[in-house]
């Protein structure tokens, strides 16, 4: 592939004590790229995603943005270089309006902009997630999609090179994902990074260039939506041996 | 700035210059309450800068006050002038909050509160046993400062910390704080250097604490550390600024000004009951009034203002 690296993982691993949740893991990320990262719950995905956010420290191995390690940083030094992410369970800031919460991405993030400036921004974020109407609501008042478009939003505003969704398409009904997916497709098209975690094989089909797949903490499987997901030994991490049918 | 802004500034100008007024009246009982009523207005609000948007109940007001009032009258005994003694307070106070800041911001929740309380102890305890190995009991404070003159430089001191809180609640300092208090996580993955905003916030309060603290030292005329590192002050300062409201700068004082005059009346009449107050009132906040007079007053005029669009 001629695309450059974005990211790259070599030997990441996190211990929780006893629990190796993250093995000895590697894997590129190569620009303008949707990666999906997928495998059974509590195979290490999400966890996977807080070590490239450093949301948690990584135990061994390095992490690389562009050749430039940032397995030490901290969460706010690597978000101001251009990585940002959505939560699993979406956090918004309950005592802000929806506005507020996407200039919260415009003033602070890997591009600081400020006043009607930052506003703006965070305005033209809105309508990118359809939300410009409910600008003004709290967002208290919004449904679960719009939680998610307003999160989502909030980390577009912060101009971000690389995007982690950590299962953004989860819980929408088949309407939804639709435009969902028609949303994150646009933002590749844009010319963003975007690394998935995600459930929803629809989505990983008609998105992802390439996935890894986690089993446990380790790469079992890495290629095309339609290799990985043929892989029998991806298929007995998903649903288990015959033996234990 | 605003039309809003220039309204807001000129009706504080209008109060404040009403406020100075209180020591021409002549009369010695109003001046002392008042001095109290300004004593813990600057102490509560510029809490309430800090502990208002990031949810940090900080109960270490009273060792930045004793640190200033020691500040003062050691300076006072070994030659400095008192208006020099005011700055290195200030200074004081601030390093003082950084260094506690640094260590102790990281601890959420109940545990900050704890060691903030630990803290204002610990150094009551190291000033007392300074004074035991010296050989001294305490310290007199002798100056030509009146209770007026207190009064006035705790009127521009809260006039310094209201546009000081003004300045920052339209800074993104201000944002952020706001942001670590709703969300510290979503606030360090926006890129927000979490641990600094708090730290200055912190060290605001701590040095405005310090400052009044060195103000109040020739009101005192003797002090020793019981006096001057009283844990009540650290209680009342939480107290009246929840009362009145954190949610607003002009929060704090909607609680001190009734909160005073209720403590005053009450330890004239029943000194051993105040305790009792101090209890009750904080069972009226938790129950009634979670957001304070603050939040009682926008909750009465949001009510108005639809009963109006309906009508």
């Amino acid at each position: 592939m001629s695309a450059p690296t974005v990211l790259s993982l070599r030997g990441a691993t996190k211990r929780f004590g006893g629990l190796v949740a993250v093995s000895d893991l590697d894997f590129d990320v190569t620009e303008h790229e949707v990666m999906g990262l997928i495998g059974p719950n509590g195979s290490g995905k999400s966890t996977t995603l807080n070590l490239i956010s450093g949301a948690l420290p990584v135990t061994s191995g390095t992490i690389t943005l562009r050749g430039t390690p940032i397995t030490a940083l901290s969460a706010q030094a690597i978000a101001r270089r251009g990585v940002a992410r959505t939560f699993q369970l979406v956090r918004l800031l309950p005592s802000m309006t929806v506005l507020d919460n996407v200039r919260a991405g415009a003033v602070f993030g890997h591009r600081r902009r400020w006043g009607h400036e930052a506003e703006a921004h965070a305005m033209r974020m809105l309508e990118t997630v359809g939300l410009q109407r409910r600008a003004q609501a709290h967002v208290g008042e919004l449904t679960y999609i719009d939680t998610k478009r307003v999160e989502l939003a909030r980390v577009l505003a912060s101009d971000p090179k690389v995007l982690l969704l950590d299962e953004w398409l989860a819980g929408l009904n088949p309407t939804e994902l639709e435009e969902g997916i028609a949303l994150i497709r646009r933002l590749r098209d844009e010319g963003l990074t975007i690394i998935l975690v995600e459930h929803v094989m629809d989505a990983i089909r008609s998105l992802c260039d390439r996935c890894v797949v986690m089993s446990s903490g380790t790469r079992i499987a890495e290629g095309t939506p339609e290799e990985v997901l043929s892989d029998p030994e991806v298929i007995r991490a998903y649903l288990g041996d015959d033996e234990d049918a | 700035m605003s039309a809003r802004d220039w309204q807001g500034l000129s009706i504080s100008a209008v109060l404040l210059a009403l406020a100075a007024c209180l020591p021409l009246l002549g009369d010695d009982y109003y001046l002392t309450i008042g001095v109290t009523i300004a004593m813990y207005t600057v102490l509560a609000t510029s809490w309430a800068l800090f502990s208002g948007p990031t949810h940090y109940i900080s109960l270490a007001t009273a060792a930045f006050f004793g640190l200033g009032t020691y500040c003062t009258a050691l300076g006072i005994e070994n030659g400095l002038s008192y208006w020099m003694t005011l700055p290195i307070a200030a200074v004081l106070g601030a390093l003082v909050a950084g260094l506690v800041g640094i260590a102790t911001l990281r601890l959420s929740g109940v545990y900050f509160v704890i060691f903030t309380l630990g803290l204002s102890e610990l150094v009551r305890q190291i000033v007392t046993w300074a004074q035991n190995v010296s050989g001294q009991k305490g310290l007199y404070v002798l100056t030509e400062i009146t209770e007026a003159h207190i009064y006035w430089q705790l009127l521009g001191l809260g006039a310094l910390v209201y546009l000081a809180g003004w300045a920052i609640g339209r800074s993104r300092l201000g944002f952020a704080l706001r942001i670590i208090g709703d969300d510290e996580e979503v606030a360090r993955h926006s890129g927000i250097n979490t641990a600094r905003a708090k730290v200055l916030l912190f060290m605001v309060s701590g040095a405005t604490a310090s400052v009044v603290g060195g103000m109040l030292a020739p009101r005192y005329i003797y002090i020793e550390p019981s006096t001057a590192f009283t844990p009540m002050l650290s209680f009342l300062v939480v107290i009246m600024a929840l009362l009145g409201g954190v949610g607003r700068l002009w929060g704090p004082i909607v609680g001190v000004i009734p909160f005073t005059l209720l403590w005053e009346a009450i330890s004239a009449s029943f000194p051993n009951q105040t305790t009792l107050l101090l209890g009750f009132s904080f069972l009226v906040i938790v129950y009634l009034l979670p957001r304070g007079f603050v939040g009682l007053l926008e909750g009465l005029r949001r009510r108005v203002l639809q009963r109006e669009a309906y009508a």
